[in-house]
Formats: structure tokens, C-alpha cells, sequence
């Protein structure tokens, strides 16, 4: 037998870390008691940002590892640094809401870690298998999540949709990947697009199928349309906190790894690829800006929003060349910064009986609350794509790799859906600012989430100003994946 | 594979005696018995009187928790046998990788006997 | 060969009838039944293609755990099951729709079947015939060492699965007394008797 050669742990030290910090903080909080809460969230937050720092230090060149199962360049990086951020956030926005809330609970911030690690491996899979391994990590994590308020009815059946129908489509992400493998006799990235740059490979038509349910499968996680359906009724159920992690984290990871697949190893078939993905940005643009109209609560509301902002993502890759890649990752940074302030200031809206999330309750919030309306102005301004904030040079990037690549009519398709979908984020702005105000919210936003949304806020004004780290950094990123 | 489905054989000839010996018994008290339902007599025995309700209680979640740890620690075991046999050809790389597993879960079990989960009441 | 043929077309007809009688079962309970049926058939038939490892593992995992938990589940939930199977007539064109697409994509992908001449030299680990290494020993030669990545995450895996079923079910009961017989055999004369002085006609 020959003997096994030691893998090399060095691009893998971020999720070593990850893992290591996971069941090191499992020990404290457990021997420590829920009262730890905090202190597990903060070394969690901590153990976050190690990671984040280790994945920048790593080497800008593509480099492989685990018989050739994992992954880094610098697209892996620039996401890995993305969804670590934004984990960090999601624990940093958690931790006094749910003490509020009474569900604190040590595991909290350990299950974002864990959903972490997962996303993490995600993105730097090279293999069918261990793109299975690091989504089901990450996909566990986030059933758990969902319904971890478990006293409350809304809370456990948001649990339960999402769980049953993501492990539907992980079977289908599965089965896809079995036929994908019985087709090709290879799960490897690399030796897929070997096999498939060779002349004269006409694809099997069980291959064809196997491409579908994968698609299938990606598109449920990253919930674009016709494959939304949980998104709504999940990002409602679940508790707030954990609703702004979900519409961010999982989101960028997804989708990063959507484009790893696409122009990774299925590169020569992006013909084929074009269409389904055109199919999926038409879709969820149009569905994300005529459905949300008509909610009334603000969490169904951000969950069509979120649905909308995929189809533009997916806009993006649809162009298939590394300016479409560079423009969806402009998206995902810019999208990440909204997303996060919208549902700071969301997390409190808090009156004295308890959390409310209908939208009417905003009403006249210039007036009670100037600061939060006007941050909340901006976001909202940013999501519907207003220029000069942020979320305009988002869209502008998509759009023109969209058409530099010959797709005019999805451009086209893009901006008018964008145009409709502006109704429901003025309208919020609207109902703030010009409605007669309603009762006031209670407890100031705690010092730590001021910081976050100030800043969140800053960077959606002042991106116009300096956008050359994220322009440039993403441009590096998008040349490392399509070579 | 001859030889292999040769050394299973045994378990299918269990099989098919197994399935004729239920047959029979099954069938036996089928054919043979007399067979005079009444509602009387399928009703269940509560001491004379009616039944008083349905007897089911509500779900006790505890049940639920223990299948789950089960089956965990079945997975682990699970990995433990291919491990065991190979143990000779993969050395101490295989040795160590299957150790940390073990550590991974062990500190899962740490964790859910800190908490209590494996008290009954 | 021919007994070989033969088990082949029994186990696959009982896994067949099984799955069917799942659906069709009016007992919740006894669909749960047919379903054990139909994972230990399906072990039968991995015996018969040389996996003797995953058929076991089928039968333990599956049938020993995962049916269990079903059962569990099935027996001690009070499920009106004629209330759930009203439905049914509505869903059934579209349940028909779906089966025959999947029907119709399982024909046209065997019509088209042929092994590619790529796929031999393709194999990461081509198996060792089966005479000289056994099924479970050609696993463990792989899964720790080669794939050692998917070994551990799988590790991970598992761990989120214990602290979440932890977290969503675990409830500590109220009002329990229990013993702890430690600290009853640590008890000494000195925590259990009191001895007081009374003054004749005073009481305590």
C-alpha cells in the first residue's frame, strides 16, 4: 500500500482555527453556563476575526491541498474575508437582542461559528464531495438557528420549512452530483474541466441532467426563483438576528460558489449554463420587485428584497467573463454593508411589549428617532439602487459587464425591474418621514451596533468617493477565478 | 465475487426457512382456526367497563433526544470499522486522523453530559 | 448464476411492492414497517453488487437507527392521518406530472448509456479485486488517509448535529426530585442529629 503522503495544513489554517475555536468555546460555554453568553459570543467574534486576518495572510496564488479538495485563491480569500465579516457582525448584532429576548443562549454564537467554518469550506471546495460537506456544515447550522427560539410557534415552523426543504434540495444538489460523477467517473473541479476542455467531448445527455440538479440544488440556497419559496416564510419565522445573518452570510458564500461551479469546472459549457442563469436573474428581479410591494411586514419584506438583489448578483455571472465576476463581487461587498445596517436598525424596533415588525410602525420616525431614520434612509436610498450611495455602483458594475458581454435585454430587464422595485424602499422612507408618527420605540441601539451602523452607513455615502480597495481587491479576486 | 455472494449464501438460505416457517405459522392460524369476531370481544379490557379514553400519551421529546445521540454515536462506530480492519495499512497518518475524529466527538459528548442530556428524568 | 438472477428479481420486486405500500399505507405505522422492508431489500441488493460494507452499514445505520427514529416519531404523535390523505386527489395530477418527467429522464438516460473509455483511467483509486482485499478493508485504506478532509468535516458535522438536537429539545423538568446517593453516604452523624438540652417541664 503507499504510504500517505501528510497533507499540508497551510491554507486550510483559517478553518483549523475555525473548528478548533468551535469546540474550545463549546467547553467553555458548557462548563461556564448559559451566563457565559457573552463571553462565548465576544471570543467567538474574536476567533472570527483571527480567521479573517490568517485568510489574508495566505498566498495570493492559487494553491491546492487534500488530494486536491481544497481550494485557495483569491477569489476563495476575498470571499472567505466577506463571509467572516459578516458572521462577526451577525453575533456582534445578536448578543443584547437576545438577552431582551430571553433566548440567550451560549450556543448562539457557536452555531454562527460553525455556519462559518461551513461556508468557509464552501467556498474553497475543488470537489463535488466536499462542496457537499462544507453546505450540509453550514445548512445544519442554520436549521438550528432558525428555530431556535423554540417556545415560539413562528420560530420552530420556520425551523422545520427550512430544514425539510433544504434537505430536499441538498438530495437533489446529491443526486446531481452522483450523475455527474457515473457520467464523467470524476468528482475532482480540476479533472472536470480537463475532461470537458478535451476535443471533440460531446456531453452525455445523463450529464446534462446531473448539471440540472445541481443548478437546482445551488439555486435553492441561494434562493433565487422558481426556487424562493422558503425564503419568505423562513427570513418571517425566524428571529431577527438570525434573519440579518441569514440574508447576508449565506447569501455571498452561495453564490460564490454558484460561480466557482460555473466557471470552474463546467467553463466549456457556459453556452448551456447562460441560459438557466439568465433564466434564474430574470426571475428573481421580477419577483423581488413586484411581490414586496405588497408586505406589511418589514422582515418578508427584506426577505423579497433579498431575492431581488440575487437576480442582480446572478446578473453578474450570467455575462460569464471576469468582468461579470468582478461586478458580482462589488455586488456581494456593497450588498453585505446595506444589508447589515438595514437590520441593525430593524433590530430595534422595540416597543414596550415587545419586538413589532409591521412596517406602519415606522411612521413618523424622523421625528422620534432622527439618527436611526436617517441611517435607515440611507439604506434604503442604497438597496434601491439611488445614485450616488453604494447599492447604484453595485448595479452599474453588473449591468455594464452584463452588456459588455452582449446581453442587452437582461441589462435592460435589470434596470426597469429595478425601477419597480424602488416603490416599497421609498415607500419606507416615505412612511418615515412623512407620516404622522406612531408610538415610540424604546431602548436606545446599544454602543457597539451605533459603531456598526454608522459606519455601515459611511461606507454606503462615501463608496462613490473612494471605491478603489473594493474595485481593485475584487478585480484581483475575479482574475484569480477565471484564468 | 462468486466467492463473496458464496459466503452470504448461509444468510439466504436462513432467509427463505425463516420466511416458510412464518408462512406457515401465520397461515396455519388463517386456515385452521375458527373465527368468530364480535365487537364485544375485540374491545379493549377495562376491568368491565367501557373504555374511559384513548390511552395514548402526549409525546415525550426525550425519546427523540436519545434516538438522535444514538445514531451519532452509531455514525462514529460506523467509521470506527473500516478503520479497525485497515488499521495495519494506513500507520500512524491513519492512526492520528481517526483520533482526531474522536476528539471532535468526545467533545460533543462532553458537552451534552454536561448538560444533562443524558438524564433520564 | 442463475439463484444469483434469480434473488436479484425477488428483492428488487419486494423493494418495489415496499415502496409502493410506504406511500399507499393507510397505519402510518405500517408504512414505517414497509419502509424497513424496503431498506433491508435494498441492502440485498448491494450484497449482490459486492458493496458487503455499505450493506451493512445500510442495515445497521438505516434500519438500527433512522427507521427507529421514524417509528418513534410515527407511533407517539397522534397523526389524523385521514385529514392528511384528503389532499390527495387534488395533488395527484401534479405528483402524476412530476413521477412521469423523472420517469421519462430515467428512459432517455439509460437509452443513451454507454461507459465512457475515459472512465477507467479516470478512477482516483481503482478498487482491489475482491478476493484479496476485502470490501471494508479497501475503504479504510482510503477514507483516513486520502480523504481524510471529508473524514473530519464529516466529524463536524456530526457535532453540530449533537449540539443542536441539544439545543431545540432539551428541556431540564421542574420540580424533579432526584437522589444523589453520594451525598447520601457522605452523610455523617453530626449533619442528621441534634442533640438538645431540656429543662424537666419546659420543652423544647
Amino acid at each position: 500500500m503507499t504510504p500517505a503522503l501528510i497533507p499540508s495544513l497551510g491554507p486550510a489554517v483559517p478553518e483549523i482555527l475555525l473548528a478548533v475555536a468551535a469546540m474550545a468555546l463549546l467547553m467553555v460555554g458548557v462548563f461556564r453556563g448559559n451566563g457565559a453568553s457573552n463571553l462565548v459570543g465576544w471570543l467567538s467574534v474574536a476567533a472570527l476575526g483571527v480567521a479573517a486576518v490568517l485568510t489574508l495572510g495566505l498566498p495570493g496564488e492559487r494553491v491546492l491541498t487534500f488530494s486536491n479538495m481544497f481550494v485557495v485563491d483569491g477569489f476563495a480569500r476575498f470571499v472567505k474575508v466577506m463571509v467572516l465579516m459578516s458572521s462577526a457582525l451577525a453575533i456582534i448584532m445578536s448578543m443584547n437582542w437576545l438577552d431582551r429576548e430571553n433566548i440567550n443562549r451560549f450556543e448562539y454564537p457557536l452555531l454562527v461559528l460553525l455556519a462559518a467554518l461551513g461556508m468557509a469550506m464552501m467556498v474553497s471546495a475543488n470537489d463535488l464531495i466536499s462542496l457537499y460537506v462544507g453546505l450540509e456544515l453550514q445548512s445544519l447550522s442554520l436549521y438550528v438557528l432558525a428555530a431556535i427560539r423554540r417556545d415560539s410557534a413562528v420560530s420552530t415552523e420556520a425551523g422545520i420549512k427550512y430544514f425539510v426543504l433544504g434537505a430536499l434540495a441538498s438530495g437533489m444538489l446529491l443526486y446531481g452530483s452522483s450523475l455527474i460523477y457515473g457520467f464523467t467517473g470524476t468528482t475532482n473541479f480540476d479533472a472536470l474541466a480537463t475532461l470537458f476542455g478535451r476535443e471533440g467531448y460531446s456531453a452525455s445527455i445523463g450529464l446534462i441532467f446531473g448539471i440540472v440538479f445541481l443548478a437546482a440544488g445551488l439555486a435553492f440556497k441561494v434562493s433565487a426563483v422558481p426556487f424562493h419559496m422558503w425564503t419568505p416564510d423562513v427570513y418571517e419565522g425566524a428571529p431577527t438576528p438570525v434573519t440579518a445573518f441569514f440574508a447576508v452570510a449565506p447569501k455571498i458564500a452561495a453564490l460564490a460558489l454558484f460561480s466557482r461551479i460555473v466557471l470552474g469546472p463546467f467553463a466549456e459549457m457556459i453556452d448551456q449554463w447562460r441560459q438557466i442563469i439568465v433564466f434564474l436573474a430574470i426571475a428573481s428581479m421580477v419577483l423581488g420587485a413586484v411581490a414586496a410591494i405588497v408586505q406589511t411586514n418589514i422582515k418578508r419584506l427584506m426577505a423579497y428584497s433579498s431575492i431581488g438583489h440575487v437576480g442582480y448578483a446572478l446578473v453578474g455571472l450570467a455575462a460569464g467573463t471576469e468582468e461579470g465576476v468582478r461586478g458580482l463581487l462589488i455586488y456581494l461587498a456593497i450588498y453585505l454593508a446595506m444589508n447589515v445596517g438595514a437590520f441593525i436598525c430593524i433590530l430595534a424596533m422595540r416597543r414596550k411589549d415587545g419586538m413589532t415588525e409591521e412596517i406602519r410602525d415606522l411612521a413618523g420616525l424622523a421625528q422620534t428617532r432622527p439618527g436611526m431614520a436617517a441611517a435607515l434612509a440611507i439604506f434604503m436610498f442604497s438597496l434601491a439602487g439611488i445614485p450616488p450611495l453604494a447599492g447604484f455602483f453595485g448595479k452599474f458594475y453588473v449591468f455594464v459587464a452584463a452588456v459588455n458581454a452582449g446581453l442587452v435585454g437582461l441589462a435592460v430587464i435589470g434596470v426597469i425591474a429595478s425601477v419597480i422595485g424602488a416603490y416599497y424602499y421609498l415607500r419606507i422612507v416615505k412612511i418615515m418621514y412623512f407620516d404622522e408618527p406612531a408610538a415610540e420605540f424604546e431602548a436606545p441601539m446599544s454602543r457597539e451596533l451605533g459603531i456598526v451602523v454608522t459606519a455601515a452607513a459611511v461606507f454606503t455615502v462615501l463608496f462613490v468617493l473612494y471605491p478603489s480597495p473594493i474595485l481593485d481587491s475584487a478585480a484581483v479576486a475575479a482574475a484569480a477565478l477565471v484564468p | 465475487m462468486e466467492a463473496l455472494l458464496l459466503e452470504y449464501l448461509p444468510i439466504l438460505i436462513f432467509l427463505g426457512v425463516a420466511i416458510a416457517l412464518s408462512l406457515v405459522f401465520v397461515g396455519a392460524a388463517w386456515l385452521i382456526a375458527r373465527q368468530n369476531p364480535d365487537p364485544e370481544k375485540l374491545s379493549a379490557y377495562e376491568c368491565g367497563f367501557d373504555a374511559f379514553g384513548d390511552s395514548r400519551r402526549q409525546f415525550d421529546v426525550r425519546f427523540y433526544l436519545v434516538s438522535i445521540l444514538f445514531i451519532i454515536f452509531d455514525l462514529e462506530v460506523a467509521f470506527l470499522f473500516p478503520w479497525a480492519v485497515a488499521l495495519g495499512d494506513i500507520g500512524i497518518f491513519g492512526f492520528w486522523s481517526m483520533v482526531i475524529f474522536l476528539g471532535i466527538l468526545t467533545v460533543g459528548f462532553i458537552y451534552e453530559w454536561k448538560k444533562g442530556a443524558l438524564e433520564w428524568e | 448464476m442463475i439463484i444469483e438472477t434469480l434473488c436479484f428479481y425477488l428483492f428488487a420486486a419486494v423493494t418495489l411492492f415496499s415502496a409502493f405500500m410506504v406511500i399507499s399505507s393507510r397505519n402510518p405505522v405500517h408504512s414505517v414497517l414497509f419502509l424497513i422492508l424496503a431498506f433491508i431489500n435494498s441492502a440485498a441488493l448491494f450484497l449482490l453488487l459486492g458493496a458487503e460494507f455499505l450493506a451493512m452499514i445500510l442495515i445497521i445505520v438505516y434500519v438500527g437507527a433512522v427507521a427507529v427514529l421514524f417509528l418513534f416519531v410515527v407511533m407517539m404523535l397522534d397523526i389524523d392521518f385521514e385529514e392528511m390523505r384528503r389532499g390527495f386527489l387534488q395533488y395527484l395530477p401534479i405528483g402524476a406530472l412530476i413521477g412521469a418527467v423523472l420517469l421519462a429522464e430515467l428512459l432517455l438516460v439509460l437509452g443513451t448509456w454507454a461507459v465512457s473509455p475515459e472512465a477507467a483511467e479516470m478512477a482516483a483509486a481503482p478498487t482491489p479485486p475482491v478476493e484479496e482485499v476485502s470490501n471494508t478493508a479497501a475503504l479504510g485504506q482510503l477514507l483516513y488517509t486520502h480523504y481524510v478532509y471529508l473524514f473530519q468535516a464529516a466529524g463536524m458535522i456530526l457535532l453540530v448535529a449533537m449540539v443542536g438536537a441539544i439545543v431545540l429539545t432539551h428541556r431540564t423538568r421542574k420540580g424533579v426530585k432526584k437522589q444523589n446517593i453520594g451525598e447520601q453516604v457522605r452523610r455523617r452523624r453530626s449533619d442528621a442529629v441534634e442533640i438538645k438540652k431540656v429543662q424537666p417541664g419546659q420543652g423544647i
